[in-house]
């Protein structure tokens, strides 16, 4: 899922004291998973911004759509949006410039800092697992990621500052490879690792977008 | 000969090469750089001439090269995958053998959290691996990355780093194995005070016929004090000091520890003399350079050949 971290409170703040009527929009998916922007999260953000503009009269709504990251969801809110000033989203990144884009007339300001793609280690802990390279090379890592999880993205590792098990920027920080070299060695197929692994093609430098087989055709009618 | 440099003639004639190690200024302090090579002109074949090493920004590494050019001293530039992506890595190669310079070591680099930029953006767009495969297609190829030709190659002495003694132990030869099939012409190591270590590792790389194919130089740093001792051991990642090392600088009179330390690494270069695998000695005396002198010469390694 994607993890975010809401914003510190009195950045929040100041994006929104110029408004009279703000809307709240959380987002049912991953940032509520990971408890960062969801349902609840707008509750309790908005009552520590009704605490803090008591005396200047500001409003806040409050809606959590089950995506921000697709329009179908969006579109619950067109005959809302209009009542308000300004638009508070506690989305990923990607649910906040879609909401952007759903109400271009409206400010949107965003309430959380997207962290990373990661997983569940326990409840409110959270680790990035993957950066979306677009070229994924977990096969020959043994299912470690190399560009996230080695600090240097390497993909030839361990570098010279390997730390007995730990990566060189932190011994609370494991190597990743010496990860892979263990996850591999334990499978008998270091031979994976034997062979030098050519210059990544670094896909993520530039927006992407996908198209799934079989619809192209439909992407085509609707671009024409 | 690939590149013709010094330390390339000298490893071929079949010398023991000795090498030593210059940091540039933090500023434009063109009189500092030279003032150090005066230690080392005429006691060394090449010296390594570091690239914004433990990431604190300096003089860069190519420009720092020149410098020691025009002093007489055959500088190993060294470049790092931390600060340059593919682009200006081969622009940098082509300008850095346009003014002379033969030898290079392709490293990953430090981290950028341990210097002076912690907020900035590391680049590893390339691996140290790739960077000797690239420059290995520069030269043999006469071709850059993409595979565009290039308009006179650069003839570079290509030479990488190794780190025999980080875990897992086993895999170390394998990496070196790697840095060979990718292209290395000389392996300088991570400092050495582990000799059992560094002696199984040359034999695994003997029995494996590395060193038929790449030219070994074990790093040498003399310990000026037990702090250094200590602090190395415990904070230097990828360091390996064991105690007896300490043990030893701790038996001696105060006043003699420094020269304690002088006299290991002198055993070690002696050792190295006569160890099959090992080519030569790369001598990386950290903000010692005026001891280079003394050292090269106690460890019997003057003069240096003319070839
Ligand atoms: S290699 Fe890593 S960053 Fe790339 S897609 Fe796979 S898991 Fe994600
Ligand atoms: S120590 Fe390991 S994880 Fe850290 S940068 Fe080096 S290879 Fe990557």
């Amino acid at each position: 899922m994607i993890v975010a971290e809401r914003k510190p409170f009195d950045e929040i703040r100041s994006m929104v004291s110029n408004y009279k009527k703000v809307l709240t929009v959380g987002c049912g998916t991953c940032v509520a998973v990971c408890l960062a922007g969801g349902s609840k999260e707008v509750e309790t953000l908005n009552a520590e911004l009704n605490l803090a503009f008591k005396k200047d009269g500001i409003e806040f709504g409050a809606e959590t759509l089950q995506r921000q990251c697709d329009m179908e969801f969006l579109a619950e809110l067109d005959n809302k949006v209009d009542q308000y000033d300004c638009l508070l989203s506690m989305a990923c990144g990607a649910g906040i410039q879609f909401l952007a884009e759903r109400f271009p007339n409206k400010p949107v300001f965003p309430a959380v800092n997207t962290s990373f793609i990661g997983v569940n280690l326990d409840v409110g802990w959270y680790e990035e697992k993957c950066r979306a390279c677009g070229q994924c090379v977990l096969a020959m890592t043994g299912g470690v990621c190399p560009v996230t999880m080695c600090a240097k993205s390497l993909f030839n590792g361990p570098c010279g500052g390997t730390n007995k098990t730990s990566c060189e920027i932190h011994t609370d920080q494991p190597c990743a490879w010496f990860k892979i070299y263990e996850r591999l060695s334990g499978q008998g197929r270091l031979d994976q690792i034997m062979k030098i692994s050519p210059p990544n093609d670094w896909s993520n430098q530039k927006p992407r977008k996908v198209i799934q087989p079989g619809y192209e055709e439909r992407v085509k009618a609707m671009n024409s | 000969m690939k590149a013709g440099s010094k330390l390339e003639r000298v490893l071929k004639a079949g010398h023991f090469a000795f090498t030593g190690e210059v940091g540039p200024p933090r500023g434009a302090n063109v009189n500092s750089i030279r003032e150090k090579l005066k230690h080392l002109k005429g006691n060394v074949d090449m010296v390594n001439v570091t690239d914004n090493q433990t990431a604190m920004v300096r003089m860069s590494s190519w420009a720092a090269s020149i410098i020691c050019i025009q002093e007489g001293v055959e500088p190993n530039f060294q470049m790092v995958c931390r600060d340059r992506n593919r682009i200006a890595m081969q622009a940098d190669i082509l300008g850095a053998y346009a003014h002379g310079i033969r030898n290079m070591l392709c490293l990953s680099g430090d981290h950028q959290m341990f210097g002076d930029h912690p907020q900035s953006k590391g680049v590893f767009d390339l691996d140290s691996m790739q960077l000797i495969m690239m420059v290995k297609k520069m030269r043999d190829e006469g071709k850059f990355l993409s595979g565009a030709d290039i308009d006179v190659k650069p003839e570079i002495f290509i030479g990488a780093a190794a780190n025999p003694f980080a875990e897992p132990f086993e895999w170390r030869v394998h990496r070196l194995a790697k840095k060979v099939a990718a292209g290395a012409d000389f392996i300088q190591t991570q400092c050495v005070y582990n000799m059992p270590k560094i002696r199984e590792w040359i034999r695994q790389a003997n029995d494996m016929g590395l060193t038929e194919k790449v030219y070994i130089l074990p790093g040498v740093t003399p310990m000026k004090s037990i702090g250094m001792a200590k602090y190395m051991q415990s904070k230097v990642p990828g360091m390996d000091v064991p105690d007896e090392i300490i043990k030893r600088l701790q038996g001696v009179d105060k006043k003699k520890v420094a020269d304690e330390g002088i006299k290991i690494a002198c055993e070690q270069i002696a050792e190295f003399k006569e160890t099959k695998g090992i080519a030569g000695v790369h001598l990386m005396p950290i903000e010692w350079e005026h001891m280079v002198p003394e050292i090269a010469e106690r460890a019997g390694v003057l003069p240096r050949p003319e070839v």
